[in-house]
């Protein structure tokens, strides 16, 4: 029987024929990755493991300090300088600090740190973002981290995989984030794919920008997955190559791979998709929320902080007025979408429309700091998570949704189909 | 021997209710224990007592990888956590950092909020106490029953180290 690319990937990377679901794997990694809240815990562990002193290889670690950056408070301040520190004593090449850097998960890709066919871990759930380039990625706790940090390798349990096959066009103003939110819910919800990979294949990705795909591989884990991934193809290559030289293998699944269950999904009929309080699995199309007053939108994140992203929300409140009663926070998602932003005239459009644009990292998304909500507020996010507390109070409530729809709602200050202004979708 | 009273939860407790973001700038077990599910139950840190449970429906520890998550679980005082099942990331840096995890879908159903509950992490056996019943927790894979019986992965990662300072003299 042959084998799925999650699969044929872990394989070369533990060095033998073939990996079955279930077994237990010794793999080498491409790179290892944290932040600067996931390297306080793994350095604090580097440093009691006998016998580390030297990571395994510095050219193979990448550290970036997005997520209460620039500093909330002295404690912030201290972790992501002692970050710095070390990532300097230890000669990391790859360190992002504020100003040059951003979101991890959208710096990793832009600077060309993954390819298809490697196997990245890193100290966060996302790392599951870069399965768009074709990779294998994972995320991990610190501990494990600190161990990726000594050895060049990890253990892991291979996943059983689960296919996923899209069908169809998307409509306008109807993205990867919508698509993605209804995936979450046809696989079962945020536990509908505990342990497994999710491999993303069909005409609806194949058309799909690099960008949307990035979308989707973040939001693998909202399902429970260990990784999401799809097979790399010419856009692929084509991204990759502009930014790396590095030499790597694709690795595609075998025909006769074994899946534990093919899920088909028709994306033509798919409307714009929003997840309500408090889980990502609480899908609805837009429809059902539209009127929901708002009281802040935020746009950003490792899920919808990308060039195409701003866009669309430019496109969408470029020349007009966020409503009077909403508050509207922009967050880059990394220095090179910022500088592009700049370059478009986005980020003044953005500012003259109402938003608030900060400097690219986490910011809101996870509750740490610029723009934090209060007890009863209400938000629509283009973040991957809106449980409990996530971005503040316990007593807030999160809607996810598309860049598109959260710009639609800016307009009005309550929840709004972006097919109902009037405008065409921005070009893609 | 594990011993103490249960605090019994829903499905899908996440890592935000379980340490908020607003907290993972800490590192202190003590001080992030002092926050622990503070989202979810205002109550819990502090009636707490050493050697407490946790007893939770399905998935728990789901959402980030923030290894806070158990540490600060760990740093309140509660001496395991028995589920009916775990998030991935959240099953694994338990283990890592030696906070046992117990998946058990009867005991969670035999087990009510209050109840004195004893566990034995050698065998699995979790005993509820207060109404004499006797549940077996699922086994854990030899390789990770390898890893906590080592004393969580750091001893595991420094045999690793070893060997490969053997292999290169
Ligand atoms: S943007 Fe949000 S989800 Fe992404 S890495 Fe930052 S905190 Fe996590």
């Amino acid at each position: 029987m042959g084998m799925t690319i999650t699969e044929k990937i872990l394989a070369k990377h533990a060095g033998v024929e073939r990996v079955t679901p279930g077994e237990i794997i010794n793999a080498n990694v491409d790179l290892v990755l944290a932040n600067e809240l996931s390297a306080a815990v793994a350095i604090k562990e580097f440093h009691r493991v006998e016998g580390a002193g030297r990571v395994f290889d510095p050219e193979k670690i990448a550290l970036v300090a997005d997520h209460f950056v620039p500093a909330k408070d002295p404690r912030s301040a201290e972790i992501a300088a002692s970050m710095v520190r070390w990532a300097h004593e230890q000669n990391v090449t790859h360190i992002f600090d504020v100003g040059k850097g951003g979101i991890e998960h959208v710096v990793l890709p832009e600077e060309g740190l993954i390819a298809p066919g490697e196997l990245i871990v890193g100290g966060d759930s996302h790392t599951c973002t870069y399965g768009a380039l074709g990779a294998f990625a994972t995320g991990m706790g610190s501990t494990d981290i600190s161990a990726a940090f000594c050895l060049g390798e990890v253990w892991l349990k291979v996943p059983q995989s689960v296919k996923v096959v899209y069908h169809g066009a998307l409509e306008p103003f109807v993205y990867a984030k919508d698509l993605m939110l209804h995936t979450i819910r046809m696989l079962g919800g945020i536990d509908g794919a505990t342990y497994q990979a999710i491999e993303f294949t069909g005409e609806t990705i194949d058309a799909m920008s690099i960008t949307g795909r990035l979308t989707m591989a973040n939001m693998a884990v909202e399902a429970g997955a260990k990784n999401g991934i799809i097979a790399p193809d010419e856009k692929t290559f084509a991204y990759v190559r502009e930014r790396t030289t590095r030499a790597f293998e694709p690795v595609f699944s075998d025909p006769d791979a074994h899946y534990e269950r093919v899920i088909e999904i028709d994306a033509s009929a798919l409307v714009p998709t929003v997840a309500m309080p408090h889980s990502p699995e609480n899908t609805v199309p837009v429809t059902q929320c539209v009127g929901v007053k708002v009281d802040q939108v935020f746009i950003g994140s490792c899920t919808n902080g990308r060039i195409e992203d701003l866009r669309e929300v430019a496109h969408i409140l470029k020349g007009k007025r966020v409503a009077e009663s909403v508050r509207v926070i922009v967050n880059p998602g990394s220095q090179r979408v910022y500088i592009q932003a700049a370059e478009e005239g986005i980020l003044g459009a953005l500012a003259a429309a109402g938003c608030a644009v900060n400097t690219p990292g986490c910011g809101a998304c996870f509750g740490g700091h610029m723009g934090t909500l209060g007890a009863g507020e209400v938000c629509i996010s283009t973040t991957n998570r809106n449980f409990v507390g996530r971005m503040g109070s316990p007593e807030a409530s999160i809607y996810l949704a598309s860049p598109a729809t959260c710009a639609a709602s800016a307009l009005f200050g309550s929840i709004t189909d972006p097919r109902s202004l009037t405008l065409e979708p921005a070009t893609r | 021997m594990l011993q103490g009273h249960a605090f019994t939860y829903g499905k899908n407790v996440d890592t935000d209710v379980i340490i908020p973001g607003r907290y993972c700038n800490l590192t202190d077990p003590a001080e992030l224990g002092k926050h622990a599910l503070e989202d979810l139950d205002k109550n819990f840190a502090t009636t707490v007592k050493p050697g407490d449970f946790i007893v939770a429906q399905t998935n728990f520890g789901c959402g980030s990888s923030r290894e806070h998550a158990p540490i600060a679980i760990k740093g309140a005082g509660v001496s395991a956590v028995i589920a009916k099942s775990f998030a991935r990331i959240f099953y694994r840096n338990s283990l890592n950092i030696g906070l046992p995890v117990f998946e058990c879908p009867e005991a969670v159903d035999g087990i009510s909020a209050g109840d004195e509950v004893r566990v034995d992490p050698a065998t699995g056996t979790i005993e509820n106490v207060s109404k004499g019943t006797h549940y077996t927790a699922h086994a854990l894979p030899p390789f990770m029953r390898a890893l906590v019986d080592a004393g969580g992965l750091r001893p595991y990662v420094e045999q690793r180290l070893r060997e490969r300072a053997a292999a290169r003299r």
